[in-house]
């Protein structure tokens, strides 16, 4: 008997007799040729009891600098938002966490009911009429969309902006050599473009003349990032109207966005843009960071997609008794019932992550994205200015920024930070080498969260600055102990 | 004297867009502690939402009540037997919980830097080698986010591996017991399924295979122990027919709990495995997901797998590593569903190697106990074993008797299962098997429990015998009785439908 196993010497006895076999072994010996059976061990250790687990998946944990350990300005993607009490304990609670799927609608009605609010808070921040119950997250939603268009107008042309998370695009890449689809990049302007508006000033948006140049009646769909990879605001009106427009206006390309939802009180919603389907990485709604996943993947569209849409959709109907109910719907868009000629192959996607966005939009409420959004943008304009007047350190995009900014720092960007990480501030993401392109060298990419307060960035400045003048005079700064838990060996 | 005792009419199920009242609220946003920025003033007006999105205005206490409310209206594995076949709803131990909610993990960043994130590194490292040591394969990579994302990575990886050799081949081999998944993965990678029959023991019909195995084939997709709970007999050969012919052999890990330390993947000949971590190794399944998919590959599948790679140098410091030429890219953001290895990790720890195989062996003894139980009198007659004596870890019954008979579906004999508290097995699947009913006991349900599942098997069929009409009314004690799934699809409500402003409070509920 084992850990979570509970059959004792008179079970056993009772459940052999009843099978009418001799013993364990015999259930496999009739069963498993022997000639694929494992004659040794596993080369494993063998198990720990509960306490040596915990010590050791502690001692683990305690190896890694979390943002509880520094002060983190890390974002490009995933954010270190507060994650109210509320939704730890309504995930935590069994009722969500452990059932499966809702195949039974009788006995689900609660998750049933938990995927048909999500869906409503997505339709209500994307400005779309149709949203799925999630998909896996950010970067595999956006080629997910892809894959809907390509079911679509059948066509196998994508036009991308470049400001498209590296991820995103390279999860696209991956998805879309298996249906034989071509990707092609479109740049962002340069720096230095200016048109008379201060609030329009700035690069680092996507070229709308290569933009329009890039689609052709082959495109199967264009896709962008709002705000894009270095924080800046597209003009996503434009970038939609040049797609539905011009020569290719009587079949145009499926417009796609990746939007940011934390930025949705402010930014105009997808759908009064023009866009066709919005897709998001949704960790910033309540999610915790977790190195990565498990998060979800938002996805709304237009009406016209409904039926090629991927994942579950959760809609409303009544019992026999009249009474209201929720059950899964439009199935024969999915995988076990379609098989190959499924809209896709995704089963179990993020039904627990979905939960807790709804709890947190929940606690948001109507006008606290709004305010948070505000707050974001405040702060970020803040950091501009006082991080822009570091001797050194520049804006490597000017373009409007909402939450994040990418700067461009005068130095040897690995040295700044691990400066900077030896004075407890993690000041962002190295730009290059994350992208590996040439014009992000000397890149930062900075996120705002509503947990880094003025004084926070006022640190961020001092340290930066700090970090810049050491980086600039030798000396043997690179080895030593980094702030945090962990010793970095020299 | 009598006591009254007052009963609420089932409220309308009102959603949280239909609670509260404007002005309430849970969130106090954070002190505006910089000079104020006009939203107007920093972006042209057409970048700006004219409204603010009607999301519901509630306070703390509306939002945990209605929460909790709906909550008790799921039926949940902590509450009771969840046989549902092919999703192996195992215990979910509370421990995992606890680690992975650890500062340490919750709140590290995935663009940590590697040197400061040495511990989740490690403990990625060291889950891919337990699930290359189960997997009997030596590369692992921990990316896909559930089971269908790990088999479009093998499906990718199929045609890289080909085309890396010039080839460009069309063809996946599935039998017609696999997962609805299997198929539609292939064509997500832009190849076609050529469907296999199954043979007489439930195993693939090998007559079959060998007629449609040819220089096209990219590949074989095998669940084994399959879908019928069948373990294939014959799988070195189909390993060898499939290998002669040039193509790949890929295995569906979603019964992986039947063979845990007793039979390997890579000894039967498969070149790529996926594991489901909610599966076999008790992530929560969260009402559906989150899962975790990762891949174990052979060494000639290597060279093609996701990036970032997990390297450990030889100072004993871990890093990730892009540096792959013929990688097929990444499919996802970041690493992977990294709470979902916490647990994982944990459970391989506490269970370790003998305890693992022990799992495997008490779900098998679990199943065939089942199995057993209802050959009884009363019930093999209206539900017979659709293949084989003895099974794995989940057995297949056919309702095809009970439906012919007493003219009662498999889907009425689930629902009246509801009323005796039980989740229903999985039904209809597979779809070979007239009025498939699917069941996975799991090696954490005691007999009591299993002996208690078997009883109430026993007595429904009793009153479908006495009174059919019983269970095709069934569930008669749920929150809501039979839906219509029809007309859900019909006339299709997917979102609430809002006023412009929220409502003013109307009435409790």
């Amino acid at each position: 008997m084992s850990r979570y196993t509970a059959v004792t010497p008179g079970d056993l006895k009772a459940m052999l007799g009843a099978i009418g076999v001799d013993s364990v072994d015999e259930l496999f010996a009739r069963q498993v040729p022997d000639d694929v059976r494992l004659r040794e061990p596993l080369d494993l250790p063998e198990g720990m009891g509960e306490q040596e687990v915990y010590a050791h998946l502690r001692e683990l944990a305690a190896r890694n600098v979390s943002t509880e350990d520094e002060l983190s300005f890390v974002g490009a993607g995933m954010y270190d938002h507060y994650v109210p009490a509320i939704v730890d304990m309504l995930c935590q609670r069994s009722e969500f966490l452990t059932p499966y799927t809702p195949y039974q609608p009788e006995v689900s009605q609660g998750s049933l009911q938990v995927m048909f609010e999500y869906q409503t808070a997505v339709c209500e921040l994307t400005a779309l009429p149709v949203a799925n119950a999630s998909v896996y997250e950010g970067p595999s939603a956006v080629a997910s969309a892809a894959y809907m268009a390509k079911l679509h107008n059948g066509r196998a042309r994508f036009v991308v902006s470049a400001g498209l998370h590296p991820h995103s695009l390279q999860t696209l890449r991956t998805y879309a050599r298996g249906f034989d689809a071509e990707v092609v990049e479109v740049p962002l302007t340069a720096e230095l473009t200016f048109d008379g508006d201060a609030r329009e000033a700035g690069g680092g948006r996507t070229d709308l003349e290569r933009w329009r140049e890039a689609i052709d009646e082959r495109t199967c769909a264009v896709i962008f990032a709002q705000p894009n990879f270095y924080g800046v605001v597209e003009d996503a009106p434009a970038l939609c109207a040049i797609a539905k427009g011009g020569p290719t206006a009587a079949s145009p390309p499926v417009v796609i966005a990746q939007v940011d939802p934390i930025t949705l009180g402010v930014l105009k919603p997808p759908g009064e843009c023009g866009v066709d389907v919005a897709v998001g990485e949704g960790q910033a709604l309540g999610g915790r960071l977790d190195f990565g996943g498990p998060s979800f993947g938002l996805f709304a569209a237009r009406e016209e997609y409904l039926r090629r849409m991927p994942g579950r959709i959760a809609g409303e109907t009544s019992d026999v008794d009249g009474r209201r109910g929720f059950v899964l719907t439009l199935q024969t868009r999915e995988q076990h019932i379609r098989r190959e000629r499924a809209t896709s192959n995704i089963c179990t996607a993020q039904a627990l992550n979905a939960l807790a966005g709804t709890v947190y939009l929940s606690w948001l409420g109507r006008h606290g994205l709004v305010e948070l959004g505000e707050l974001l943008l405040a702060r970020t304009q803040y950091a501009r200015k006082v991080l822009t007047d570091i001797r050194g350190v520049d804006t490597l995009y000017s373009g409007p920024a909402v939450r994040e900014l990418a700067l461009h720092i005068d130095g040897d960007v690995d040295l700044v930070r691990r400066s900077c990480a030896r004075q407890g501030v993690n000041p962002g993401v190295d730009l290059h080498a994350l992208t590996g392109r040439a014009e992000d060298r000397g890149g930062l990419l900075v996120a705002i969260t509503e947990q880094r307060s003025k004084g926070d960035i006022d640190r961020l400045a001092a340290v930066l600055q700090n970090a810049l003048a050491e980086a600039a005079s030798p000396g043997d700064h690179t080895t030593g102990e980094i702030v945090g838990r962990q010793v970095v060996p020299a | 004297m009598s006591v009254q005792v007052p009963t609420a009419a089932p409220p309308e199920r009102r959603t949280i867009f239909q609670r509260g009242a404007v002005g309430r609220r849970a969130f106090v946003c954070p002190e505006l502690d910089v000079p104020a920025v006009a939203a107007a003033d920093a972006l042209p007006a057409r970048l700006l939402r004219s409204e603010p999105p009607r999301l519901p205005e509630v306070s703390e206490p509306e939002i945990v009540r209605h929460y909790v409310g709906l909550s008790k209206r799921n039926f949940d594995l902590d509450s009771g037997f969840y046989p549902l076949g092919s999703c192996t709803m195992k215990h979910n131990p509370r421990v995992h919980e606890r680690v992975a909610a650890l500062p340490g993990h919750a709140r590290l960043h995935p663009l940590q830097d590697p040197e400061r994130a040495q511990g989740a590194l490690e403990l990625m490292w060291r889950l891919e080698r337990a699930l290359a040591t189960l997997a009997g394969l030596p590369h692992v990579s921990l990316q896909p986010s559930a089971g269908s994302h790990g088999e479009l990575a093998g499906a990718l990886l199929t045609r890289a591996f080909h085309e890396d050799r010039g080839q460009r081949r069309n063809k996946v081999l599935i039998p017609d017991t696999a997962h609805g998944t299997n198929p539609a993965t292939v064509a997500m990678a832009g190849l076609q399924t050529v469907t296999i029959q199954t043979n007489a023991a439930g195993g693939v019909d090998l007559e079959d295979l060998r007629s449609k195995v040819d220089d096209d084939v990219a590949c074989l997709m095998l669940t084994n122990p399959n879908t019928l709970g069948v373990f294939d007999s014959n799988i070195t050969q189909i390993a060898r027919i499939v290998h002669e012919a040039g193509a790949i052999l890929y295995y569906d890990g979603a019964n992986l709990n039947a063979v845990m330390g007793i039979s390997r993947p890579g000894d039967m000949g498969f070149d790529i495995v996926h594991f489901n971590l909610h599966k076999t190794f008790t992530q929560p399944h969260g009402g559906g997901g989150p899962g975790s998919g990762p891949i174990a590959v052979s060494d000639r599948i290597e060279p093609y797998l996701m990036v970032p790679r997990i390297v450990r140098g030889e100072d004993g410091g871990f890093d990730l590593s892009e540096q792959s030429p013929k990688s097929i890219g990444r499919l996802r953001g970041f690493q992977g569903n990294f709470g979902c290895f916490v647990r994982a990790y944990a459970y391989i720890c506490s269970l370790g190697a003998s305890g693992l195989r022990d799992a495997s062996e008490v779900a098998v003894l679990n199943a065939n106990y089942m199995l057993a139980r209802l050959s009884q009198h009363g019930v093999a007659e209206y539900l017979p074993r659709a293949y084989g004596d003895l099974c794995m870890h989940e057995l297949v019954l056919s309702g095809a008797p009970l439906k012919r008979d007493l003219k009662v579906k498999t889907l009425d004999l689930a629902k009246r299962l509801l009323d005796y508290g039980f989740h229903p097995p999985t039904v209809y699947f597979p779809l070979l098997v007239e009025e498939a009913l699917m069941l996975e006991p799991t090696e954490t349900e005691t007999k009591e429990t299993l002996d208690a599942f078997a009883d109430a098997v026993a007595a429904i069929l009793a009153e479908a015998v006495a009174d059919p009409e019983i269970l095709r009314q069934a569930p008669h004690t749920t929150p809501v009785r039979r839906l219509d799934e029809a007309g859900a699809v019909r006339s299709p409500v997917l979102r609430e439908r809002l006023a412009d402003a929220p409502q003013e409070p109307a009435h409790a509920g």
